[in-house]
């Protein structure tokens, strides 16, 4: 009874396997996506390489500019603070 | 200082200021193409990470075995140098692997070291900055750990299975590229010495404010 009902569950499960198995209706098959060698079009530069190199200088420039107005602000105050402290320091 | 300090500035804007025209007049590399003359930013800005490392953590061992101030400035100043000439190296190489390798990034030893290496800096900057007292001396321990890594970064591209070209690149180069290369590498140490210079001149203002306000307390 038991192995009757074993393979009774067996042959219900198959057609889901199967089913399963077969590629979606719509999806093209691989062999229908091969493109033969003398029909693929002509190949053509997909990437631009002076923006790369012009973005890369650009950034060094950007970089090194931003760093050197930063130090420059950063100064600019401190030599205030010290200019009125040594004032304080003088004129207590 | 200052018979030293205004030479200087004028070699380094003029040298920076060439680089390009220079650049321009070397060859263009057979593979690659243009994208290739990114080589002659992207390189020296990673030796003077490299150099910038070193002497953080040089000048943070003299900090921490002889207690010198002026180390620990001349420190600070270099660990930003190592963040900015990073961020230059980590930003203009992706924009040159994009075209050379077809991707931005890949997860190989040379790059992915690079990166922690960088990292370990922006973190003794982060350390310096909000630590609070004290945390000198540990951010002097970190420097010193950073250091240690500059070596793998190097070599690890003749160790591991990389895509980055190898360190015997620079020592093949063809003449016309070994002439701009290390023109190159001339603008940017100028540069640098001009930067570290200017930094730590800072930081020696900053103390000199500290030594005031607490003479004012007095």
């Amino acid at each position: 009874m038991k192995r009757l009902l074993s393979l009774i569950v067996l042959f219900a499960l198959l057609p889901g396997v199967v089913a399963l198995a077969q590629e979606p209706a719509g999806t093209p098959s691989a062999q229908g996506d091969f493109v033969p060698v003398n029909q693929l079009p002509a190949q053509t530069e997909q990437l631009p390489a002076a923006p790369l190199l012009m973005g890369a200088y650009a950034f060094v420039w950007v970089a090194l500019l931003v760093y050197v107005w930063s130090l420059w602000k950063r100064m600019g105050k401190l030599e205030r603070e010290l200019a009125e402290l040594r004032r304080r320091v003088q004129n207590p | 200082m200052a018979r030293v300090f205004v030479p200087l500035v004028l070699a380094a804007m003029l040298l920076f200021a060439a680089a390009p025209l220079v650049v321009a007049s070397a060859p263009v590399e057979q593979t690659m193409g243009l994208v290739q003359k990114i080589f002659y930013y992207h390189v020296p800005s990673a030796m003077l990470m490299f150099v910038s490392a070193f002497v953080c953590g040089i000048s943070s061992a003299v900090f921490l075995f002889r207690r010198s101030a002026a180390a620990d400035r001349v420190a600070l100043a270099a660990g930003e140098l190592v963040v900015l000439f990073g961020a230059i190296v980590l930003v203009t190489g992706p924009l040159w692997a994009r075209k050379a390798w077809g991707v931005w990034w890949e997860w190989d030893a040379r790059l992915t070291s690079s990166l922690l290496l960088w990292m370990i800096f922006l973190a003794y900057l982060l350390v310096r900055r909000f630590g609070g007292p004290g945390s000198e001396k540990l951010a002097g321990a970190m420097a010193l750990f950073g250091m240690a890594n500059v070596p793998f970064v190097y070599v690890s591209v003749n160790y591991w299975r990389t895509l980055h070209p190898k360190t015997s690149v620079v020592m093949t180069l063809a003449p016309g590229m070994r002439a701009a290369f290390w023109f190159c590498v001339a603008a940017f140490a100028a540069m640098y010495v001009l930067l570290l210079t200017l930094r730590k001149r800072l930081e020696d203002r900053q103390a000199e404010v500290e030594q005031l306000y607490l003479a004012t307390d007095d």
